[in-house]
């Protein structure tokens, strides 16, 4: 329990005094998890709903398949992509492997089928309501989908933040496909990884306070925007 | 009889585009899963009357005018306009659905994808709201306003569009009758504006105010077609007779 205690105090220590490595630890994580969330919404949001949207043969077994898809183990993901990145692999020519940009590709494609399954979910309830309506204004399939898209931006706003924490909190990919080196790849949850193992519980357990309360304060002020939102639009 | 009911056709006011009414009807049935719902109905609608579709729930009345309106495909049968113009038609539903936008920002989206030039958005959506008397709430949402004010929205909506056929399936249904009455002020004031109004009801007293004919559906079937001064004293069908006495029928 000593050692607990004293890591604590450490630990708070270092997030209160802004400890330069520590700063430079969260915005390598955020600078990553938000490219992530970025590229995954700019594909997921649209594919999501152009799936609620579509009447075809296979559609039951796609959405199954997505909503399977939302359990994407990372470091399946990571091998996945260390093997497209490394210099044997398809895109080995770029260079990409052990850098940001490789975690960026593999967080995205971990999070491009929660914000997709869970924007087809919203869009298909809310084409249920408008469908009719849509169709007497004569509004063709691009302008239904985003005008769906619009009308459910509050809602999709959690799909976005979902996909936010899964890859934030997420280790594996980007271990495998970063290589946690200091000072280039390594981010929050890399560290914590490492510096347990290596006994330095000062800097793992501050690390591990600054993730949860991020998480905590991205999803508080997402519920708040969106309970105006919903006071102010109905 | 149809040249009786048409004397409003051809009004100042009426759109100049090539007219698409009348609406033809041949055969029209529909049926779900063996289930018939709307059996060989042979219709002609013409410009001009209001034309109240009556009948007790589960006649068929918003099957109908959706299929009227081109939302649902016939099972058989041949549903004929005489034009195609786009947003020529336009349909008011039971419950609105409105945008999660201004009341304003709701007309100009019709505009918009009426494809109504940018710069006329605007006047053209005031001037509806105006005519429907929300002007004071256009930059209200819409979600959030009264059942009563989201209903005239939608009916301001469709009206931006100058359709030549507006279809309203039981527009007050869930309304007080307040609302329910600036309600039909305003499909009066859009039928004297030159559209062409096709309405369900099952509401006596509104069919009374409003019908010019009456087309009285039961199960699944046209069973008359008759102006509204002789529905009302006379309905020719034993159902029809039922309904306007008020006694339930059923065979």
């Amino acid at each position: 329990m000593h050692n607990l205690s004293d890591a604590f105090a450490a630990a708070a220590g270092m997030i209160m005094q802004l400890e330069p490595e520590l700063l430079e630890i969260i915005a390598l994580s955020l600078r990553v998890s938000l490219s992530a969330v970025f590229f995954a919404a700019l594909v997921g949001l649209p594919l999501g709903a152009s799936i609620a949207l579509s009447r075809f043969a296979g559609r039951g077994a796609i959405v199954t398949a997505l909503n399977a898809l939302m359990g994407l183990p990372p470091v399946v993901v990571g091998l996945v992509v260390y093997l497209l990145l490394s210099r044997a692999g398809p895109l080995g020519e770029f260079g990409l492997l052990f850098t940001p940009s490789a975690m960026i590709i593999a967080q995205s494609i971990l999070v491009v089928p929660i914000i997709a399954a869970l924007t087809r979910q919203v869009v298909a309830d809310l084409h249920g309501e408008y469908d009719e309506q849509l169709r007497s204004l004569e509004l063709g399939w691009w302008a239904s989908l985003s005008t769906l898209l619009w009308e459910a931006r509050f809602s999709l706003m959690t799909a976005v933040l979902a996909g936010f924490g899964r890859a934030s909190a997420e280790v594996g990919a980007v271990m495998i496909v970063g290589g946690n080196i200091n000072h280039v790849t390594r981010v929050m949850t890399t560290t914590i990884a490492l510096e347990t193992s290596k006994g330095n519980l000062a800097l793992a357990l501050g690390l591990g306070i600054v993730l949860v309360l991020l998480v905590l304060m991205v999803n508080a002020a997402a519920s708040l925007l969106q309970h105006a939102a919903q006071r102010r639009h109905g | 009889m149809d040249e009786v009911l048409d004397s409003a056709a051809g009004e100042p006011g009426a759109t100049r585009a090539p007219p698409i009414l009348p609406l033809t009807l041949e055969s029209v049935s529909y049926a779900v899963r063996g289930k018939v719902l709307l059996e060989h109905i042979d219709l002609q609608l013409h410009a001009g009357a209001r034309t109240l579709v009556m009948g007790p729930n589960g006649a068929g009345k918003s099957l109908l005018m959706r299929i009227c309106h081109g939302l649902i495909r016939p099972s058989a049968g041949r549903v004929a306009w005489a034009g195609r113009q786009p947003n020529a038609q336009a349909m008011v539903f039971q419950r609105p659905v409105l945008l999660r936008r201004t009341a304003l920002a709701n007309v100009e989206f019709a505009l918009k994808h009426a494809g109504i030039a940018a710069r006329d958005r605007r006047r053209l959506a005031l001037a509806a709201l105006e005519q429907a008397g929300l002007a004071p709430i256009a930059q209200r949402q819409a979600r959030v306003l009264s059942g009563g004010e989201q209903q005239k929205l939608a009916l301001a909506r469709a009206w931006a569009l100058r359709p030549q056929v507006l279809f309203l399936d039981e527009p007050t249904a869930s309304l007080d009758p307040a609302a329910t009455a600036a309600v039909e002020d305003l499909i009066t004031d859009i039928h004297a504006s030159g559209t062409k109004i096709v309405m369900s009801s099952h509401d006596l007293g509104q069919a009374r105010r409003l019908a010019d004919e009456v087309l009285f559906l039961h199960r699944g079937r046209v069973t008359e077609r008759t102006p509204a001064s002789e529905f009302f004293a006379a309905p020719r069908s034993q159902a029809a007779q039922a309904f306007v006495q008020g006694r339930l029928y059923w065979e």
